[in-house]
């Protein structure tokens, strides 16, 4: 009797000193995903140890957090971005890795060109310098984020030193409330086991409401693990991974795809498997939910107040509380639907898929945007993305609904390119955390899903997006 | 990587939890492709009250006198204390390069998040888990005693006060191994390179598709 995360773990182990439980293992890598920021290092120190690549095709390349999501027929014209941008193509030409350059269709956030591609499969190992790897676990693999040392062990090794989590399972059991989404799973859960809930843990998302997610709701799920604390997030495989596949670029074909099928089959928990720790949550409890806070798990539902910390015993857990809400600039007691917004941005690799896009415009479809809107975004996750909503007319959508339509990548979820809040501006955002500054120094995050981003678009602060339909 | 030896060295406290990557080393400067020179931006939105950037001059910056790694008793620490959950947030190992390059050699906290431990291991700065409630007396303890400072003997796994008091932390063998003795990881994984090839060689013939 295994747990899912059991049989993609022993599936992978190449070598142990010990069988004792908690001892180090060597687990050999499949996929192996690479962008500029975290790369540049690895593959420096890799060639001064004389060192190269051991698999070439495990490793797709692509730059994504530095690039502008603007007209880019002139290039990067910030010098450091630029730098490390062209850093990663040099790097990608030498070696004879497969890489998706600015100017291709096929760029876009790591996170979503994996799986678009077909390049992330179930039964996997997928990493990547990055901690929102954890989405590629959605397809049944195991998929986490890594640092630069690992990165460059990978490369030279094929391979990853690590030792075995313990297993959590979450299970979501019911039928999810109309306009309430995977983004409001996933901040219910961090609500309830907090950030550091899953230190420790490698989770697997179960349960009836799970297994009715699309992948690209399961894929925001799993982005999220990370949030929770855990390295790695996985669903286990079905018809409805399966039949994303298939057809895919990098996904196998013909015969070769029924084998492959027919093992994929195999990847979920058996009846009985134990798990170290099992949480249980009624998806018809859910509502959607808004982070107050500096971190994820700093989150309440669309009819809650910003809490108040005289409410709060412990010391330390007070004092952050206050500490949060004076970056945020809130009153305690304020109701969450009066909280007015500056800025709206719609994208990430938690939600920036086509399904996230289409959830987005049929909320904002022949409204306007408030007149306290100062911008608003929608930056999709890929090049393919865009061409899609694109021939679905989602871009007139949001034009004419007075948001900005931009080409792929990282864009405002973190900043590093010109797409960022200025001191004390307060957006309503699609991505995955509200750490102070995260999305520019002294800038305000709330985060929510994207039918709520949209929502809260079109009447200036937040609203509960189960009215719209109504 | 340098080999761990036995250490006294002057505390600092951090004391709120949840501290997060994107605090210990604001994104703007994860766009170098160097791996050293960012210890003079770590904590750099809470460390300095005006806006940094690549590139900038330090001296001209404008110090936050009330971020405590600023107070000149907290100069030249090499010990950090913290709270719970600790380097939460991206897998950045530009958090790690900026705390060692600052000059911390150990971070003593009741919890870290999993990727930063991980990462901390891999370039020889040590992250020690102690219960909260050693961290509590510590935390009182070099508030109350300028000059405070910490012995840490990983060879023991022991925490020393300056009264003597000894508190034990565990670490994995592997991995004290390798900090003692200052080993390059990746040399050690290549000692099982022919392990590695026949494991990939049955995974071709199992798993085709995985290879095309």
């Amino acid at each position: 009797m295994q747990t899912l995360y059991d049989k993609l773990w022993n599936q992978h182990v190449v070598h142990t000193e010990s069988t004792e439980p908690g001892s180090m293992a060597l687990i050999y890598i499949d996929r192996h995903l690479v962008h500029e920021v975290t790369s540049p290092q690895a593959f420096e120190s890799l060639k001064l140890a004389g060192r190269k690549p051991w698999r070439l095709d495990s490793i797709l390349a692509v730059a994504d957090h530095n690039v502008p999501t603007t007209d880019r027929s002139h290039g990067i014209h910030d010098p450091i971005s630029r730098l490390q941008v062209d850093t990663l193509d040099q790097n990608c030409d030498e070696l004879g890795i497969t890489e998706f350059k600015m100017q291709d269709l096929r760029q876009g956030i790591v996170h979503v060109i994996g799986p678009e591609q077909g390049a992330t499969l179930p039964g996997m190992t997928v990493v990547c310098g990055d901690s929102h790897t954890s989405t590629h676990g959605a397809f049944g693999c195991l998929a986490f984020g890594i640092g630069t040392s690992e990165v460059e062990h990978v490369l030279a090794t094929q391979c990853l030193l690590m030792k075995k989590s313990k297993a959590m399972r979450i299970s979501i059991e019911g039928e999810l409330g109309l306009g309430i989404t995977a983004k409001d799973i996933a901040l219910a859960i961090i609500g309830e086991i907090g950030t550091a809930g899953g230190t420790g843990y490698a989770l697997e998302f179960a349960g009836s409401a799970i297994r009715a997610l699309s992948m690209e709701g399961r894929m925001t799920l799993c982005n999220m693990a990370i949030e929770a604390g855990a390295r790695a997030g996985m669903v286990a495989v079905d018809d409805t991974t399966i039949d994303y596949l298939k057809g895919r670029p990098f996904a196998p074909q013909g015969e070769l795809w029924e084998k492959a099928v027919a093992y994929w089959r195999t990847l979920h928990s058996d009846a009985g498997a134990v798990f170290d720790r099992t949480v249980i949550l009624d998806a018809a409890q859910i509502k959607p939910q808004v982070t107050w806070g500096t971190s994820p798990e700093m989150v309440t539902t669309i009819d809650g107040k910003v809490p108040d910390p005289a409410l709060i015993s412990d010391e330390v857990k007070r004092h952050d509380m206050q500490q949060a809400l004076n970056y945020m600039g809130l009153q305690a007691n304020t109701p969450i639907q009066q909280i007015a917004l500056d800025k709206i941005f719609i994208g990430s690799c938690t939600n920036s898929r086509i399904e996230d896009l289409r959830a987005a415009a049929h909320i904002v479809k022949g409204k306007h945007i408030a007149a306290n809107i100062k911008q608003a975004l929608v930056v999709p996750g890929s090049g393919l993305v865009k061409k899609q909503a694109e021939q679905e007319g989602l871009d007139q959508v949001f034009v004419a609904a007075g948001f900005e339509w931009r080409e792929p990548g990282c864009s405002m979820c973190l900043a590093m390119n010109d797409d960022r809040l200025i001191a004390g501006e307060r957006c309503a955002s699609t991505s995955n955390r509200n750490f102070e500054g995260r999305q520019g120094p002294g800038g305000r995050t709330h985060l929510v899903s994207p039918a709520m981003a949209a929502a809260a678009a079109i009447a200036g602060h937040f609203i509960d997006v189960r009215d719209i339909g109504r | 990587m340098e080999k761990f030896h036995t250490f006294t060295g002057l505390v600092a406290p951090m004391d709120r939890a949840n501290v997060d990557t994107d605090a210990i080393i604001p994104k703007q400067f994860l766009k170098s492709i160097k791996r050293s020179g960012f210890g003079q931006n770590l904590f750099d939105e809470w460390r300095y009250l005006d806006h940094g950037e690549p590139g900038m001059d330090p001296a001209q910056r404008q110090p936050n006198p009330d971020f405590v790694l600023n107070q000149p008793r907290y100069q030249a620490a090499q010990i950090l204390l913290a709270r719970a959950n600790f380097g939460c947030g991206s897998s950045r190992e530009h958090a790690p390069w900026s705390l060692q390059d600052y000059g911390f050699r150990v971070i003593v906290a009741p919890s870290f998040a999993d990727i930063f431990f991980n990462n901390c291991f891999k370039i020889g700065l040590l992250p020690i888990i102690l219960d909260s409630a050693i961290l509590d007396r510590l935390f009182e303890e070099v508030k109350l005693n300028i000059g405070y400072s910490l012995t840490v003997d990983l060879e023991n796994q022991m925490v020393i006060t300056p009264s003597k008091e000894a508190f034990n932390f565990e670490v994995d063998s592997f991995r004290k191994h390798c900090l003692l003795n200052g080993l390059d990881e990746i040399g050690l994984t290549l000692q099982h390179a022919e392990k590695i090839k026949q494991f990939e060689q049955k995974r071709r013939t199992e798993q085709p598709w995985l290879f095309a």
